[in-house]
């Protein structure tokens, strides 16, 4: 069988804690002998917990953990063949680091020479010799943290598990650690199972990343698969930085977003509604005229390395990166080589578009103020006594550096003839028949196709206004 | 001015606090037989505190009682915080809130209704000290639960998760990692549990067998009897209970400083 070369394997995992809250929901994952795997996501995606029930700490509400082929649900965690790094090291602060690195091998009652002969051995693994009789309270943050490391590696598990291993040290330290990590893992063959927010640390060290939100798994590939080739806009947006737009298929390797009509090599049947892709390295600045699109330079901050520069073209708001300065003012035109647009299915259409604050602090998009309360959207706001709003901390709210990201369901908007009942204006671009409804994709004013079902038929070039519902919107906070 | 009243002050509210055991200890060192009138100097209250049987029998007593019942409390009140600890949400908050009424309730009322349920209903004889020592237990565990928790409350949860990760058994994990980790507030939970006990006086009442006396009780009824050797004794009992907490204390503060120092000396 194939499977041999899977060292562990989770199944249909799913964990659903007492109050009902699903963290973990139907996670599928194959992990090959010695591969250094990635849990990434943000926090509260179900990444530690997923660790926590390989590690036996947690038991999955349904599903199958199998190592080597054979289901280790019944194993409580001391009878399992995997170790952990815990994200605060949990090194036994009464012991010395002797006796904390040979806790493990104690329990197994090896020996004393040998004991002593592999604790020597992993302290000169991590650089640490002759830290045998220190206590735990006199090493740095980065000591302890190798001792963790040499803890869990003495007992030569066949698995290391890694909790954010890295997150209590300072940058300088946590880039050193990360080659380190990665250099023994090479050395070791061990198999590392390691999770991270920190998609740079994911990127550095992995063999094989699994992106991870809200308890699903978004994407399983290779560091070079998940940055170039994101399979959705989750993933796209989490993984590096991204200009993400919605649009449509126009023609054979023609898609339309962001107010323009781009070559693309990415090849779906016309009037597909698509999610358009383009990191900011990738978007060149050129003269007005040899631009696909044109707009106006908002702001450039310069960033050591290069520049990053937003423009505005018509309500899109581009990032580019790039080496050459602009002046904010300046009117560009705007170009993506093919092969640097990625393009994707908009699978769930949810649509997406930005809302402004404006200057009395309210929710408004495209001139319609949205009725809904901004200190709720972002949390632990307040407004204070003069209208302006404060963060948690006391510190206000600048309007201009906050965008709020609206999210809603095609079957959520509805259409009406009626041009100024609805939020935004647009036309029927195209529409497709989806055995009980129609899915509409509709060209607004403000340049930005939106996907909308509707059971009753419509004709392409219709002229609609969009009716949206505040109470099916969900708000993202986006900084500029 | 200010300065002078601030020291007035002091002086006071320390008279006030030891005046009254000092006046004892004099006491107990001279052959007076009621506080008053200073007679000489004499040793005579300690060698009759020292060689009654019946006074050394109840010291004895008293303090075998105060260890074991400290003793066993600190066992259950240890486990009980470990336990809660490690219990979910809704159950730790049951469990402490249940704590703290033994605490809060009047000793009395606590050794009234042990015996009741241990004599009356389930007829378990007074001489068999099983209501004493149950009633000491009840009295002390609950304050040890409490000296207990903030230190589990402060210990790095997941180093138990670590021992059992590397291997350890539930077991091994509670008494190699936790246990170590929580000490400080088990042994100040003991001395808690072991002043409660020698300070009682309700709950040994109602639940000691009839020919033994703790020294709460004997001293209650000596002061009321006629003898009065044995009265002058428990002056000296006194000034020797008083002489031993001043030394403990002194000797607890000593090794705080030396610890501290020591501390210093390492950075």
């Amino acid at each position: 069988m194939e499977n041999n070369t899977n060292i562990i394997e989770l199944r249909g995992i799913t964990k659903v804690y007492e109050d009902g809250y699903t963290a973990v929901d139907n996670f599928n994952l194959e992990v090959k002998r010695g591969e250094f795997v990635t849990l990434l996501g943000p926090s509260g995606c179900g990444k530690t917990t997923t660790l926590r029930m390989i590690a036996g700490f947690l038991m999955p509400s349904s599903g199958e953990i199998l190592l080597n082929g054979k289901s280790i649900q019944d194993l409580p965690p001391y009878k399992r063949p995997v170790n952990t790094v815990f994200q605060r090291y949990a090194l036994f602060p009464h012991m010395n680091i002797y006796n904390n690195i040979a806790f493990g091998l104690k329990q197994k009652k090896t020996p004393k020479d040998v004991i002593g002969r592999k604790v020597r051995r992993v302290l000169d693994l991590v650089d640490l010799e002759g830290f045998e009789e220190r206590s735990v309270s006199t090493l740095s943050g980065g000591q302890q943290q190798r001792i963790a490391i040499a803890r869990a590696l003495v007992n030569e598990p066949e698995i290391l598990l890694l909790d954010e291993p890295l997150g209590a040290l300072d940058l300088k330290m946590r880039k050193e650690m990360q080659i380190e990590l990665k250099d023994m893992h090479d050395k070791l063959g061990i198999t590392f199972i390691y999770v991270t927010h920190d998609q740079e640390e994911a990127l550095t060290m992995s063999d094989k990343i699994v992106v991870m939100n809200e308890g699903k798994i978004q994407q399983i590939g290779t560091p070079e698969d998940i940055y170039n080739e994101p399979k959705n806009a989750f993933v796209a947006d989490f993984i590096g930085e991204s200009n993400i737009f919605n649009g449509m298929m126009t023609g054979k390797l023609r898609a339309r977003f962001c107010g323009g009509e781009f070559e693309c090599v990415d090849d779906y049947e016309e009037g597909t509604h698509i999610t358009a892709v383009v990191r900011p390295e990738d978007v060149e600045l050129t003269k007005p005229e040899l631009g696909v699109i044109q707009g106006v330079v908002e702001s450039v901050i310069f960033k050591g390395m290069h520049y990053e520069i937003a423009v505005l073209s018509g309500k899109n708001e581009i990032v580019s990166q790039t080496v050459h300065s602009a002046k904010v003012g300046d009117h560009v035109g705007i170009r993506v080589e093919p092969d640097n647009i990625h393009i994707m299915l908009a699978e769930d259409h949810t649509n997406f578009f930005f809302a402004d604050i404006n200057k009395d602090f309210k929710l408004e998009y495209n001139g319609h103020l949205l009725d809904t309360s901004v200190t709720r959207i972002i949390k632990g706001s307040s407004r204070r006594e003069d209208g302006t709003l404060q963060d948690a901390s006391g510190e206000a709210i600048d309007p201009a550096r906050v965008r709020i990201q609206v999210a809603i369901g095609p079957s959520d908007i509805q259409m009406t003839d009626d041009q100024d009942a609805g939020l935004v204006k647009g036309t029927i671009s195209n529409l497709i028949y989806k055995g009980d409804h129609y899915s509409y994709v509709i060209h607004t004013e403000l340049e930005q196709d939106f996907v909308v079902n509707d059971e009753y038929l419509w004709n392409l070039g219709d002229s609609v206004s969009l009716l949206m519902p505040i109470d099916k919107m969900t708000f993202t906070i986006k900084k500029k | 001015m200010v300065k002078i009243l601030k020291r007035a002050y002091l002086i006071v509210m320390l008279l006030f606090i030891y005046l009254p055991i000092l006046i004892l200890a004099v006491f107990s060192f001279t052959s007076a037989t009621q506080i008053g009138a200073i007679r000489g100097f004499s040793l005579q209250n300690y060698v009759t505190l020292f060689t009654t049987p019946e006074l050394t029998d109840m010291i004895r007593g008293t303090l075998f009682l105060a260890l074991g019942s400290a003793f066993l409390a600190t066992i259950l009140g240890t486990l009980g915080a470990i336990g809660a600890f490690y219990s979910g949400k809704k159950a730790s908050t049951l469990i402490t809130s249940l704590n703290q009424v033994p605490v809060v309730n009047a000793d009395v009322v606590t050794g009234f209704s042990i015996c009741i349920l241990l004599v009356v209903v389930f007829h378990i004889s007074k001489d068999t000290f099983i209501p004493l020592v149950a009633g000491h237990v009840t009295l002390c565990a609950p304050f040890v639960f409490l000296s207990v928790m903030p230190k589990i409350k402060q210990m790095d949860s997941s180093i138990y998760e670590a021992a059992l990760d590397l291997g350890a058994t539930p077991l091994t994990a509670l008494f190699e990692i936790v246990i170590p980790q929580i000490v400080p507030g088990i042994i100040s939970g003991f001395a808690l549990a072991i002043t409660l006990s020698l300070d009682d006086y309700f709950i040994s009442t109602y639940t000691k067998p009839a020919m033994f006396d703790t020294i709460s009780t004997y001293v209650v009824n000596a002061t009321k009897g006629s003898q009065t050797t044995i009265k002058t004794a428990l002056w000296a009992l006194s000034t020797v209970i008083f002489a031993v907490v001043v030394l403990i204390v002194i000797g607890m503060n000593v090794r705080a400083l030396q610890k501290e120092g020591g501390s210093h000396a390492k950075e």
